[in-house]
């Protein structure tokens, strides 16, 4: 008996004392990260052509949907009276949404100093910009009139003719281009120095291309210090940024007058899910790359453990904030919205409502398993319903108030996007997929500078705990 | 284009959201009284809405699909639980016109992200299709559903030659990607507005009528200028008690006053607006339909 006993805690002591598994290899040499990274420029594993070239292939059919539909009108897309948006303004919500853990990642994880963000920051800004691009097409295949889209746009005119500043439209218009320009510049500026190692690597056209865009960068003490300067005051001015562009993409639904929509808790549960939804799309992208580019040494098990611990937090909040709004409307005084909300609990789209709510706030409890979460098969398939899950939220959002709104006139109709919409929708993926992968192909997605940095904390943190203690006198 | 100019401009932006009573002081606020009790669901006021306005028939797979374009429309809704239901179906039937309640705080103005729909000084809420981008924004937020978007370039296909003859010159027709709505017959309203200018007066009770009151068999439309007091419009209103742009409206306690006495039917006020209590401020008074046991 007390034999077993002391088994049993030599082997609870020996678990405790189990040294963590590191989230880089601090032993790693400069020039073999410099040589890993830009290796990813070079031949990547096969599994990158099938996915540039499947990407591309849903593009081209996204692109002949979206000539149909313009040159034929909307009418081609199923769109009809009440339904009047569609999967259009669902996706670009969810387009939105992507765009903003690349700015968790890389701006407020830069401010609260954790470095474990530094191996993958890279490639989850780029994705920010990407999905922002996405989003912003979205805008313009839901126009009716899209070669007149410039109207929403407050440009000075010789007629005098201005927006309507009190439409959420035109605060999102101006919203996402300044989001859009701040990202692309964060993520451009953020890569002059690794852009400087490619160019010194480089020979032909690349390195002219490389000379080009590293901008004159020799690593200076003056450069640098003045690119910390930059970098940071870039990133504080990115996360306002952030956080205000979904706000206002909330004020889309909370301004307006519709049942399930005039909440005010929107704002915070719209970049909640945002969070949310980029998260898991960063933890899809990092088992591709650390896949497609051989980038096993710095994307680590431990960091998507890390990544897997901050979409749980995240999901959870997100489930908070949904309760909230369910609760909100079910003790609220507005007899409409209640109704709208049974209608999406049990009406016609009462399946994708349950399994919304299944996947996001459900699935996300795989996320606590260690065993789970350091799988990389089953991350790839629970990361990829997270964001299905976040997917059907938006779309939960969007048509159920059209189909059950305050108007009884609409309430027997049943609507379904047709193959238009879908198209548009796949080739929005494809577009993506292509720009993030062309831009992963083009530019060091792992940031060199960076990994060095971090290797080096570690190996000062670790001199300075394995130093004596001074003697005792 | 100067930089003084962008500057000292600011101040004319379109900024203010729709207020009620913003054009107190107008000479014209059109309105309208729909009697729902001499209403027979003929459906004369859409066709000749359809003739007046130069609207686009889609055909029957698009108006299934829920693209038509009428600016009018009859609805049909069943009584329940009455004598009538049980024993004569077809009497429990009830129709509702809805058209473009040309709302005071109008949801739509406030989120049209161009502008393309704004209020008038006649109170109408306008649709400007030159500046509509087709966002659709603005029929997303009108809660009575009345805003027909242009899902095709119906020109190209609606009036086959020579039906392009019978077109009304008065307005234009609508190209792809627009959106548009019951305009009150503006054209109409407009010529209208102009003989009286010229002969130097307002324009008389009776002298304009929107296509849908003109046509309506049992003359359950009426339709006038809110702003003459004198005027059949304004008095209905009068009659029942309703406020253009109060949120507590005497009717309500006249009702709850006439609920207490026991009155019923014609004895009682009968007019009630469209979802008042969204406080769009709708300029169309409906009068609800009298049962026969009321009578």
């Amino acid at each position: 008996m007390i034999h077993s006993d002391h088994d049993e805690i030599e082997i609870a002591v020996e678990r405790r004392f189990e040294p963590k598994p590191k989230d880089i290899d601090e032993e790693i040499h400069w020039a073999e990260i410099n040589q890993d990274v830009l290796e990813s420029l070079e031949r990547p594993r096969p599994l990158f052509w099938f996915i540039f070239f499947g990407s591309l292939a849903a593009f081209i059919w996204g692109v002949y949907c979206e000539i149909y539909q313009y040159r034929t009108g909307l009418g081609v897309a199923a769109l009809e009276n009440p339904q009047v948006w569609g999967l259009y303004i669902a996706t670009f919500i969810f387009w939105i949404g992507m765009s903003h853990s690349g700015t968790l990642l890389s701006a407020i994880l830069l401010i609260m100093h954790a470095d474990w963000r530094k191996p993958i920051y890279r490639f989850a800004e780029a994705m920010t910009t990407f999905s922002l691009m996405t989003a912003g097409l979205f805008v313009l295949v839901h126009l009716g009139r899209l070669w007149q889209f410039y109207y929403v746009v407050a440009y000075p005119s010789e007629r005098w003719t201005w927006p309507n500043f009190s439409s959420p439209l035109v605060w999102d218009a101006t919203a996402i281009g300044s989001y859009l320009t701040t990202s692309v510049i964060f993520l451009f500026f953020g890569m002059i120095p690794d852009l400087a190692i490619c160019r010194d690597n480089a020979t032909g056209f690349r390195r002219v291309f490389y000379r080009a865009i590293s901008l004159g960068w020799r690593g200076t003490d003056w450069q640098w210090s003045n690119f910390r300067v930059t970098y940071l005051t870039l990133a504080c001015l990115l996360i306002p940024l952030a956080v205000s562009v979904h706000s206002i993409v909330a004020t889309d639904f909370a301004v307006s007058q519709q049942p399930g929509w005039h909440t005010t808790s929107f704002p915070p549960y719209f970049v909640a899910g945002a969070l949310y939804s980029g998260c898991a799309a960063i933890i899809t992208l990092f088992i591709i790359l650390r896949y497609t580019f051989r980038f096993e040494q710095y994307m680590t098990i431990p960091i998507l453990e890390k990544l897997c611990k901050l979409t749980f937090a995240i999901s959870m909040v997100w489930t908070y904030l949904n309760l909230i709004e369910y609760a909100s409307v079910w003790y609220g005084t507005d007899p409409t919205a209640k109704q709208t909300l049974i209608f999406r609990a049990t009406g016609t789209y009462a399946g994708w409502w349950w399994a919304m709510n299944i996947l996001g706030s459900v699935v996300p409890f795989t996320l606590t398993w260690r065993r789970l979460r350091t799988n990389i098969p089953i991350m790839l398939i629970v990361s990829l319903l997270l964001n299905l899950g976040m997917w059907i939220e938006r779309f939960m959002i969007v048509t159920p108030t059209f189909a059950h709104g305050y108007y009884p006139w609409t309430w027997t109709r049943e609507w379904w996007p047709n193959w238009v919409q879908i198209g548009i929708i796949i080739g929005s993926f494809g577009w993506f997929t292509m720009l993030f992968m062309l831009f992963c192909k083009i530019f060091p997605s792992v940031s060199m500078y960076e990994v060095k940095e971090m290797v080096y904390h570690r190996r000062q943190a670790r001199r300075k705990a394995l130093k004596p203690l001074p003697a005792e006198t | 284009m100067s930089l003084d100019n962008l500057t000292s401009n600011w101040s004319k932006l379109r900024t203010r959201r729709p207020q009620p009573d913003q054009y107190k002081d107008a000479p014209y606020k059109w309105g309208m009284v729909i009697d729902l009790d001499a209403c027979t669901g003929c459906n004369a006021c859409t066709t000749a809405c359809y003739a007046e306005n130069n609207l686009p028939v889609v055909g029957k797979e698009r108006f299934l699909a829920g693209q038509q374009m009428h600016w009018i429309r009859i609805e049909r809704y069943w009584g329940e639980g009455t004598e009538f239901t049980q024993e004569f179906p077809e009497q429990g039937a009830q129709f509702l016109p809805m058209l473009c309640q040309q709302c005071e705080a109008a949801p739509c103005e406030i989120v049209c992200p161009v502008g393309a729909t704004h209020h008038t000084p006649d109170g109408l809420n306008s649709q400007v299709y030159n500046r509509c981008v087709g966002s659709r924004y603005c029929s997303a937020n009108c809660p009575y559903k009345v805003r027909y978007f242009n899902w095709f370039n119906y020109p190209d296909t609606a009036w086959p030659s020579p039906l392009e003859q019978q077109l009304n010159p008065d307005l234009t027709v609508r190209s792809k990607g627009v959106m548009e709505k019951c305009t009150f017959c503006v054209q109409r309203l407009t010529a209208a507005k102009s003989k009286a200018r010229t002969e130097k007066r307002t324009v008389q009770d009776g002298e304009v009528l929107t296509a849908c009151a003109q046509a309506c068999p049992t003359s359950a439309i009426h339709f006038g200028n809110l702003a003459d007091p004198t005027s059949t419009v304004a008095r209905m209103w009068k009659a029942q008690q309703v406020e253009l742009s109060a949120d507590k409206q005497n009717k309500d306690e006249q009702r709850e006053k006439d609920e207490q006495l026991g009155k019923t039917g014609e004895e009682t006020v009968r007019g009630y607006r469209v979802f008042e209590d969204l406080r769009t401020y709708p300029s169309i008074v409906y009068l609800e339909r009298l049962r026969s046991s009321e009578v």
